[in-house]
Order: structure tokens, then sequence, then C-alpha cells
């Protein structure tokens, strides 16, 4: 980062509103911001805080229904009011984009090379041939193996993270001094994620250009970030160095956003602290500090606007309460961390067994080949009795499709199920209403799951008079229904309200008292919380808890997120590519990790500590699903592949005590050995290698 | 793309075949008796009996639709019932031709002006300039073809004498041909202008709303340079579908138009085949008709595969 106080872009009181059914909405307001030459400087707010209509601000891209007031300076004018002709001898040359949803972003009928090539061919007047070659030089930088045959792909042929990839050569193609970066990497892997931070932080360090990083994700602003932005209903709340920030944090929002945040330390026996309440939207926005009616220290004067207050090291904060916070005098109170009650103790027993379950998916057409997918293969899981097994991999995997097999929505090919000890048929169709009452799912996207023509109360009673088997009276039902809100703590009027009146967390509740409607032994939860924003999430998952608790429920719970499932879950699980290759309590998986797979994945999580500069373990991309792989299935990306056996046997399930197994050719201590050694790599380095066995 | 070809052409053989059967069952299920619709009504039982026996109405109908079938494969079309049992085949291909100038020449006036109109009525959404095209087309589209057929020939045949107010297709010159063709080949533009507008104006508004044109847009790139290098590729398939099925159309269905314009196309002598009972006549233009109509829409879906790669990747 700049040591200077040389400023290239700076946003001065900016405000964008847009206009919808006949009024001006604000979306952003009176934000100030300035990045210096060379600076990463993070952008972080929930969805709807106004993040990327700010970041997409500063480089004048207006929705056609949008309109900005206030100043952004770059190079010594005004962006605000430059003619467009202006704008585009900007746009790509001096400022670009890498956009969240890359395939989207990328011309679905054009080569990727010619997309690329197009940018230095309009602003640094390359022939096609010149700009063609520097395509696919660029795709070299952001380390395609084969980037020449990357570039005359379609977009549709790349895998998510080369597309993404892809989008940062064209960003950086024409050399621009500021790069913005709208959440790029909120729909990968974490494995994925991992390595497209650690090129974005190299490219920006060789090309000294400076990058705005908008992202929801602390860990990656802990990890990737100078100095930083929060933004909380389209103001911002506090900006600084990232070290102080997460240091110190003054203002009660961010103090209570990074202590919400699920960590590894964490541990099974607490509950996450929460931000009661939701963020309020743009058509009812409150006149005072907006995050008083969710701030547990707002007072009378939080009822009027706080001034933006410059504090020593560039540090801004716009609170009425900071210098208490800061003196000491005022600590926020942390919510109680209450333990978990005492009947949640697992009990013996399984909840649910399945044993060589398979799924092979083919794609058949009339003259077409048949490609085979093994999308799960011949996976046994447990679920111990009130207790939750969390199953986590990457995208591809095959966790969601064993998680649609045990739910009964897919049809497994082979093997066998079991709930409590009782023969579980194939498809939900073959089901008794018995057994469907016992076994329900929570889905990932609530907006998909929940149909938006019915109210909460009329979806719980469905579900209540589908699942029951008795007759009840519609009183009775609707008894029930008020007890689920209760349960899933919602207000009891939230029965006539309609999805689209909801918030993402609370769409999230009915889904869950949904799946509550009658008495379920186990709730297979698929993502359940991850399409959620940080400080809603901790509550779902508290909430998931807190039912456990009472009801006694198992869950298999399903997620990429290693922290949330180390929450939440007791035993895990790890998938890859249809196997599972670990399996143990948290604490034997986790700490310290023992397969070379499982290590990558943790190594992956950005860590939401800047102090701690974790070395990631980076994996090549999974290019090719459908490719067929003899002997271990991880042996093409794996760091500590020992030999010819890993391409041509397939390794062993070994017992390493106490429940924990591990697929791997690498004999169980030596990884004891290795993982407790080793304290950073990356792919590329000498790793220690055992022996061969 | 060779495996996509090949499965197409399969496709279309056995649309064709289909048609095939269901042309001749509805013909089987016209009333009347063939024989005696060729020999009149005072003809002998004898001679109806022969003339059964000799055009194979006493055979099961399968046979007859096997005989009907090859011969048709074979070139052999039959002859027509009426008017002295001349030969089908030449009748056809003549009236195929002038239908075929006619037609691209109508597409030649269209496709390009509606695509023209549709993308820019799509980059003014809801604005004054896509509300004048949208009431423009609309109103054309609205008028039957009769009116705007009469209509230019008072104006410009009777009015201006700039071109004739018949047409025909059996002149010299390319010149002439087109001075003949103009008014119908715009009349028959004005029906189909509306369609191509408003399909090519609905896919570019909804590319327009995808995250690569903005890419494409804070690339730098001018409007015109979106749109034509990025946006229009990926919006046209609907267009290139309807347009395949207008071909159909203008080859077999310009009834109206050809008779205003009293010109010999495919249209008025199916009409004519359908009025004189002309069953193995009707058989041969249908089948003609389905065979272009089939055949547009193949080239059409070769097209959006070859616009699109993932189509034709797959």
């Amino acid at each position: 980062m700049s040591a200077s106080n040389e400023i290239l872009i700076a946003a001065e009181r900016l405000t964008i509103d847009y206009r919808a059914d006949g009024r001006w909405l604000n979306a952003v307001c009176e934000t100030d911001l300035q990045i210096a030459p060379g600076e990463i400087h993070g952008l972080v707010g929930e969805s709807g805080s106004g993040k990327s209509t700010l970041a997409l601000g500063m480089m004048r891209y207006l929705a056609a229904n949008a309109r900005a007031s206030g100043r952004v300076s770059f190079d010594g004018s005004d962006l605000l009011t430059k003619p467009d002709d202006a704008m585009q001898r900007i746009w790509g040359k001096q400022i670009a984009l890498v956009p969240q949803d890359a395939l989207a972003s990328l011309n679905p009928s054009q080569r990727i090379g010619d997309q690329i090539a197009e940018v230095a061919r309009l602003h640094d007047g390359l022939s096609a041939s010149e700009a063609n070659t520097l395509a696919v030089e660029m795709l070299r930088r952001v380390r395609f193996s084969e980037p020449e045959d990357a570039a005359r792909r379609y977009p549709h042929q790349l895998s998510g993270g080369m597309q993404q990839r892809a989008s940062i050569a064209m960003a950086l193609i024409a050399r621009p001094r500021l790069l913005i970066l709208d959440e790029p990497t909120t729909s990968l892997d974490v494995t994925t994620e991992a390595a497209i931070i650690d090129l974005i932080r190299d490219l920006i360090r060789d090309t000294q250009a400076a990058a705005l990083f908008v992202t929801h994700n602390l860990g990656i602003v802990a990890q990737l970030c100078d100095r930083m932005t929060v933004l909380y209903a389209g103001e911002i709340m506090a900006s600084g160095a990232v070290a102080d920030l997460f240091a110190r944090p003054l203002h009660p929002y961010t103090i209570q956003l990074l202590a919400s945040l699920p960590r590894p330390t964490h541990g099974t026996e607490t509950r996450l602290p929460t931000i009661e309440g939701v963020a309020p939207s743009p058509t009812n926005r409150p006149t005072g500090c907006v995050f008083a009616p969710r701030c547990p220290a707002a007072i009378a004067i939080c009822g009027t606007k706080p001034p933006v207050e410059a504090l020593d090291g560039g540090r801004l904060i716009k609170c009425h309460r900071w210098r208490e916070i800061a003196a000491g005098t005022l600590t926020l109170e942390a919510p109680p961390i209450q333990p978990i009650r005492a009947n949640d103790a697992p009990t013996a027993g399984y909840t649910l067994t399945t044993r060589d379950l398979r799924k092979t998916f083919a794609r058949r057409g009339m003259f077409q080949r048949r490609a085979r997918l093994v999308a799960v293969d011949d996976v046994s899981l447990q679920v111990r009795a009130r207790s939750t097994l969390g199953l986590v991999g990457e995208s591809g995997s095959g966790k969601t499709t064993a998680a649609r097999l045990i739910a009964g929505l897919e049809m497994a090919d082979a093997g066998t199920m079991e709930l409590l000890d009782v023969p579980l048929a194939n498809g939900a169709r073959a089901r008794p209403v018995e057994t469907l009452q016992r076994l329900q799912m929570i889905f990932q996207n609530p907006n998909d799951s929940l149909n938006p023509y019915r109210s909460v109360g009329a979806t719980l009673q469905r579900a209540i008079y589908r699942l029951s088997t008795a007759k009840l009276s519609s009183a009775e039902i609707n008894a029930r229904v008020m007890m689920l809100l209760e349960s899933v703590r919602l207000p009891a009027n939230y029965a006539d309200r309609y999805p689209s009146e909801l918030s993402g967390g609370e769409k999230q509740r009915v889904a869950i008292a949904r799946a509550f409607a009658a008495d379920p032994a186990l709730v297979v939860a698929d993502e359940p919380t991850s399409a959620l924003d940080a400080s809603v999430q901790s509550a779902v998952l508290n909430l998931l808890k807190d039912l456990r608790a009472e009801r006694g429920v198992s869950y298999l719970f399903i997620s990429h997120d290693l922290n949330a499932v180390a929450y939440l879950a007791d035993w895990i699980a790890v998938m890859y590519r249809g196997e599972i290759v670990e399996e143990g309590d948290v604490e034997q998986v986790y700490n310290p990790p023992s397969h070379p797979y499982t290590e990558a994945l943790l190594s992956a999580i950005p860590n939401p500590d800047p102090t701690i500069k974790t070395h990631r373990i980076l994996l090549n991309d999974d290019a090719n699903g459908a490719q067929v792989i003899t002997g271990c299935p991880f042996h093409p990306r794996c760091p500590r592949k020992i030999g010819a056996i890993c391409e041509h046997e397939a390794p062993p399930y070994r017992d390493a005590g106490a429940g924990h197994f591990i697929r791997c050719h690498i004999p169980v201590d030596e990884l004891t050995v290795l993982q407790t050694s080793a304290p950073t790599m990356r792919t590329g380095q000498a790793l220690p290698r055992p022996e061969t066995p | 793309m060779t495996r996509y070809l090949a499965r197409r052409l399969v496709l279309m053989a056995l649309t064709l075949l289909l048609t095939s059967i269901l042309i001749f069952a509805l013909t089987q299920l016209l009333p009347g008796d063939v024989a005696r619709l060729i020999l009149g009504r005072e003809a002998r039982p004898e001679a109806l009996e022969n003339l059964r026996i000799q055009l194979g109405l006493n055979d099961p109908v399968p046979m007859q639709y096997w005989n009907w079938l090859t011969g048709f494969v074979s070139g052999d079309w039959g002859t027509s019932f009426i008017g002295g049992s001349a030969p089908i085949r030449p009748l056809v291909l003549e009236r195929l031709g002038n239908s075929l100038k006619l037609a691209l020449l109508a597409l030649t006036f269209c496709v390009p002006l509606s695509i023209l109109l549709g993308a820019v009525a799509a980059l003014r959404e809801q604005k004054f300039v896509d509300g004048a095209i949208s009431l423009f087309t609309l109103a054309v589209v609205g008028l039957p073809e009769f009116v705007t057929g009469l209509a230019l020939i008072n104006i410009f045949a009777l009015g201006l004498g700039w071109f004739p107010a018949s047409a025909s297709a059996d002149t010299p010159t390319l010149g002439e041909l087109l001075r003949q063709l103009t008014l119908p080949a715009l009349t028959a533009s004005f029906v189909l202008i509306a369609y191509i507008v408003r399909l090519t104006r609905a896919g570019v508004v909804d590319e327009l709303k995808k995250p690569y044109v903005r890419t494409a847009t804070l690339k730098g790139l001018s409007r015109r340079a979106v749109l034509v290098r990025h946006v229009l590729r990926n919006a046209l398939a609907p267009t290139i579908t309807v347009i395949a099925i207008s071909f159909g159309w203008l080859i077999g269905g310009l009834v109206v138009i050809e008779n205003v314009f009293s010109y010999p196309g495919l249209g008025r002598l199916m009409t004519a085949a359908v009025e004189r009972k002309d069953i193995p006549l009707m058989q041969a233009v249908v089948m003609v008709v389905i065979f272009f109509y089939a055949a547009a829409n193949l080239i059409a879906d070769l097209l959006v595969a070859f616009l699109n790669p993932r189509v034709r990747l797959e």
C-alpha cells in the first residue's frame, strides 16, 4: 500500500438514488471513499446495503433508472459530469470491472480469447493477431495451464474458477489503474476462492493497480485488503485500515458483525452472538442513525443522524457513541453465550444409516454417446441419534445428490438406507406418511422452496395436514401453526404474510418450521445458511441448534462452509467426487486435518483475523468433472501424492481409531506427522512426502 | 455439428413422411366419388368401375398410399383429374419457381428493416421511438392484405404508374422481374414486419438485461458496438425461427396477395385444386409446401446452432 497521501479515486458525498414505482429511493447516501494507488480496499456490507451500487457508481456505471449526486474524483476530474464518450475511454482502460457471476458476464457465443483481445484492440490499438497473442499471455498470467486451448473455448466450456480467471484476464489486459471487483468469488467453492484471492493479490501487486474489493466475507477482507469500508443501509458506518478495524472496532455494527462470525475456535458448546432484527429496506429507512433500530447501544440521540467523524490513520466513523466505546466506558454487552441444554446430549443408536448408496447420472440422446457420471459412489453414512452429521465438499462432490437420495427426491441405483433401524424405501413416493413425518428436508434457497402465492400460515397448514395421520380440525391445525412459528422465533402475525414480505432469514425460518411440521427424527439441511447474510446466518444456525435440543432431532447438515459445519456438527464426513474420503468427529477431522483434501479445504477458509496470515494449500481447478480418474480420485490435485500407487490403486479406507476413517494411501500415523510438522505449504513448493508404503 | 445435422435430417425425413400420411388420409376423407367427379354425373356404372380400377381406387388404402408415395418420390406426380389429364409436376414446379421469387424478394424487403426497427425499439425501450415503431408495425399488421395490396396498387400503379397493377413472373430481365414483384412483395412484407420487429425487440430487450452486456459496456465499447458485436448474435434466435415459419407461409399461403395481383403462385394453384377436388394436384402442392417449410426450419435451426455454441457443442 502506498505510504504517500496520493489519492487515485475518491467518492465525495456520493449519493445514488433509483426510481421505482414513481418515487426516488435512496440506495447510497453521502458516502466518502478514497483509494490510494496500489491499495486494495475492501467494501463490506450485507445484501441490500448498496455496496455493489456504490462500487459501480464509483466507475459511474448507473442503472438506467438511477441518478447520482456528489462527486467522484479521478485524475482530477469528476466522473459524474463526464460525457459518455469520455467514459468509454476510461472504462476498460483506466478502471475495469471483475463481476460476480463470471459465466453470465461473459458473452456466451464468443470465444474467450476474442473477448479478452477485444479490450486490447479497442484501447491499445493492437491488431487482431497482436491482441490475440496478448490475450493468450494474459490467460497464462491468470494461471491457465493451457492458455492457447482456453482462448479457443467458449465460456460454458470452462469451470467456474476458470471463467472468473478469464474475467480477471479481461479486466487486466489494458493495464487499468483501478480494478473494481464485485464479489468475484461469492459463487465459487472455498478452494477455488482461495486460488482466485491469491491470484488477485499477486496480480495487483505486480501491476501496481489499486482495487476496490466488494464482498460480504470478512475473512477475505482480513486476508486480502489494506483498508476497508463498512456499509450499512447505504451509509458508511466505519472505514479505515483493516488491521485497526479488526483489532479495535469502534462502531457497534462492526463490533457485532465481527462477533457473529462462526470461527473454528467457537466449538460446539456455545451459541453464536447475533445481531437482532433485519436491515431496513430502502423504502423504510430510519431518519436518525440507520443502525439504531438494531443497535444494543442506541439511546435517544441516535434518533438523529450521526456526523461522519475522521479519526487518526484516515479512519472514518459514523456513530454518536464511538468516543465512549473507544474510551472503554461503553462496552457492548456480548449476548450471553448459553450452553446447550442437557437433553441435547447424543444418545446411543443411529437415526440414519446408509450402506453403499450409489447414484449414476447418464446423459443420453437419440444419437449421442452416453456420458456417465457417478455422483454418489458407494456412500455409507451414519447419523447418530440427537446429533448432527456435517457433510462437506466442493460443488460437484455429490453431497447434494446424497442428501436428495436420503430425502427420497432422487432414486438411488443401489444401496440401502435405514431410518431408525427401519428400512427406508427408495424415493419419497414409495414412503408411507409415517416415514415422511420422520424425515424432512430444508433447502438452500428459501426464495425457491416457498410458494410465493401462499401465505406463511397456509404453507405450514398444508405441511401439517399432509403429514398428519390423524384427522385434525382446523382449530388444531392453526394451534400447531402458532406453535411452529413460536418455535422458529417468528411472531404469530407472520402467519398472514407472504414470502415476498419476509427477509431472507425469515423465509428460511418458515422453511425450517415446515420441516418440523410433524415430528421429524432426521432433518436433511442442504446448505440452509449459504444464501443468507452473515448476521442472519448465525441466528439461523443458533435456531437449528436450539431445535435440536428441544425436539431431539438429528441433522444431516450439508455445507461448503466448514466453519458453520464445525459450529453445528458433531460428526463430519468429507466427500470428494462421490466418495467419502474422511469421517470422524469434529476434533478428529479438523484438529489437525489428516486427509490431504480436508487439509486443503480447511486451509482455504479465509481467516477473519488479519493478524493471522494463513498460507493456503492451493488446488488446481477440478476442470473436467466427467473425466474418468483411476486410483485415488483426488490424485490429480493432491499436493501429497506419493507416486504411481495413487494413480492406479484405489486407496484403502483406513481406521484411525475411535470412529475416525481416512481414505488415503498414506498411512494414518504418517499423515498425523505430516500435518503437525508442516506448518505452511503451497502447491509447487516441496512438500514433505512420506516414503511409498 | 455433423452429428447434429444428421439427426436433424432424419427428423426432417420423418416429418415429411408423417405429413404425407396425414395428407393422404385427409384426401381419403373428402366426400364424393372421384370417378364420378371425373366422368361426370351421367356416367355409366361400367365406365365408373373401369376408371376406378384404372386409378387403383379399389385397392386397399395402404396400397394406394404406397403407390402414391413411391410414385411421388420417383418423380411421377401423376396427372391432374381435370383439364385434360395434364401432368402435375411441370405445373407445380413452375408455380413453385414463381412463389420462391416472390418469397425471397419479400424477405429481402422486410428482414433487414424489421431487425433494424426491432433493435432500435429495444434500445429506446419505453421511449417515444419504441412506441412509434410499435404503433406503426401494429397498424400495418392489422390491415388485411387485400387492403394494403389494393392501396399500394392505387398509389403506385394506378396513381404514380411506377409499378404494374398485376404481377407476372414471366419476364426476361431481372430489373423487369423486380418491377413486377415489388408491390406484392411489399404487401407480404407488411404482414410479416410486425412479427419480426416484435420478436427482435423482445430478444434484444432480454439480452440487454444480461450481465455480459454490462461487461461489454464497461470494456469501453460504444453503444453501437455493444449491440452489433455482442447483443444481436445472441438475441436473434427467436427472430430466425419466425422468419423460417414466415417463409413457409410465403411459399404456400399467399392466396389473397396472389389473387389481388393475379400472380400465378402456389397458393392460387392450391385453392384451384381444392375447388376442383383435384386430389393428386392438391397432394403434390401440399407436399412441396411442407418440404420447403421443413427445409426452412432446418436451415433456421442450423443457423441458431451456428450462432449459439451451447447448442452447437453439446
